[in-house]
């Protein structure tokens, strides 16, 4: 159940803006894809096109073969914050999604509660995201994109709001709970050290497409932090990031 | 007429915090209660001293005057029947134009098409006072009591679709879209979404247009009722029983509060904190 996306000679941008020419990158079923690249080079705009919200300018865009035309729960998308809903708990933003799938009322909560638990908030379910934390709104939001359960994870710089702290806390859990789900996984960040320890590859987006696509050595390994491949290709995504 | 824009919920938080001092609360209620007291005794002291400043206080009923009379309409079983039937019309007019100006509201702010076919319209019609409208209510309608109806709901129609306009239009994207990637279709992106998101502008619309509705329903009351405190009012004044005038202004005071009251509660339990 993971989806593999090609994405061929597309081009990107909104209004009369084209942000990204002839882009080519094929994505594989089942792995952690982190995109990094400078401000406004258009990451945002790769993946709000293909969660579906934002058609593309020329080129082909496909999911497992079939050309992306709009949103999907097979594609969900994870927002950088306050993107749950404040009047409803966190319990019943995460049952949304099972709603939406017709999920019957008894078995909805019982999903809910399971995955508020996967993401270490089982006894904060009633609690308004007001009334939550930066870090404890984006578990509540990882349990709501998990309990739809998608074949793609597109997640944008979703610690980026989060102070370092907490922000190394989620990736621990972000690896921890991607293990459970075979959904292939596209991840924006402007932070390299989050994209190697998260990533099979890593992706250097520039506005001329993709600058170098790197293959992580010991994804998700946090024992190889300052090893010499991971400084080299800590070197080589640096380089081609100016 | 009177539109405001719905006030951001946000600032209004002070209101309602959950941990104050039981005593400070008392007081509070203490000195609104001092105010309306006050308020009496100074028209109590001007009206029996017969004070002639600028403006004349000799010909104006005393509070003490008007209390005897309100105490006589309060055994009256006609007062009753006129608050009744101003009840009813105007709740009926303000429940159809809430039900209409949310829905219009909605409508124009989420479609272009419907923006660019009813927008015109509105932005002509708002600006004509709904107690203009009693000329055309007489010739629309077969009986007067659909003509008032008809005015209240007009005055109470344009607050409403103005604040929900706004509302919808400054939700942000972002849960659109949130909703839209889990696979949620229009319908469920306006009851999932745009209502409950719009929801405190709404109770903003609704608040003035209950206030607009009650003096559009006393004044097409004065104008051609048969029955209600607006016509009760207009009837005393025109018979110079000045303290029945009186009775008949406190009256609307006291239920424009109670309704406007009633919407602010039914307000309050809906949004709940958020």
């Amino acid at each position: 159940m993971s989806l593999a996306f090609h994405i061929n000679g597309v081009s990107l941008g909104h209004g009369d803006e084209t942000v990204v020419r002839d882009l080519d990158l094929d994505i594989r079923p089942g792995e952690v894809l982190v995109v990094v690249g400078a401000s406004g080079c258009g990451k945002s705009t790769l993946l709000r096109s293909l969660a579906g919200l934002l058609p593309v300018r020329g080129g082909a865009l496909l999911a497992d073969g079939a050309p992306i035309t709009g949103p999907s729960p097979d594609r969900a998308l994870v927002f950088q914050d306050d993107a749950l809903l404040p009047w409803r708990s966190a319990r019943r933003n995460v049952e949304l999604p099972l709603a939406i799938r017709r999920v019957p009322r008894g078995e909805r909560r019982r999903l809910a509660d399971h995955w508020l638990a996967q993401v270490g908030l089982a006894d904060h379910g009633d609690r308004r995201p007001g009334k939550l934390s930066g870090g404890m709104r984006q578990r509540v939001q990882l349990a709501r994109t998990l309990a739809g359960e998608p074949k793609a994870i597109l997640m944008d710089e979703p610690f980026g709001a989060l102070d370092a702290q907490t922000r190394a806390a989620m990736q621990r859990l972000l690896v921890d709970v991607l293990r459970t789900t075979p959904a292939t996984v596209v991840f924006i960040t402007h932070d390299v050290d989050e994209a190697l320890y998260l990533g099979d590859r890593v992706a250097v987006l520039g506005p001329e497409g993709v600058r170098t696509l790197i293959d992580v050595p010991e994804p998700r390994d946090p024992a190889t932090r300052g090893t010499p491949v991971v400084r080299a290709a800590r070197e080589e995504i640096l380089r081609s990031l100016t | 007429m009177t539109t405001t824009l719905a006030a951001p919920a946000r600032e209004t938080r002070t209101e309602s915090s959950p941990k104050r001092p039981a005593g400070r609360q008392a007081s509070r209620w203490l000195i609104r209660a001092a105010s309306l007291v006050t308020a009496l005794l100074i028209w109590q002291w001007l009206t029996a001293t017969d004070a002639t400043l600028w403006i004349r206080f000799d010909r104006l009923p005393t509070p003490v005057e008007v209390a005897g009379q309100l105490g006589l309409l309060l055994r009256d079983p006609l007062y009753y029947l006129d608050i009744a039937q101003s009840l009813v019309r105007i709740l009926t007019g303000f429940a159809l134009a809430a039900v209409a100006g949310i829905a219009a509201g909605i409508a124009v702010a989420r479609s272009r098409l419907l923006s660019d076919l009813l927008q015109p319209l509105f932005e002509v019609v708002r600006p004509i006072p709904a107690i203009a409208l009693v000329p055309v209510a007489i010739l629309l309608f077969p009986e007067n009591e659909q003509g008032i109806v008809f005015i209240t709901f007009t005055a109470a129609f344009f607050p409403i679709l103005v604040s929900t306009r706004h509302a919808v239009r400054a939700l942000p994207t972002v849960w659109e879209d949130a909703v839209r990637t889990m696979g949620g279709g229009r319908w469920r992106v306006l009851l999932s979404v745009v209502l409950p998101g719009a929801l405190p502008g709404v109770f903003g619309g609704l608040s003035v247009g209950m206030g607009v509705a009650w003096i559009c329903v006393i004044s097409a009351e004065m104008i051609s009722g048969d029955y209600g405190v607006g016509y009760r009012t207009w009837h005393a004044y025109t018979i110079v029983d000045y303290p029945a005038v009186l009775v008949g202004m406190i009256t609307i005071g006291v239920l424009g509060f109670a309704t406007a009251g009633a919407v602010e509660l039914l307000g309050r339990r809906v949004v709940g904190d958020r």
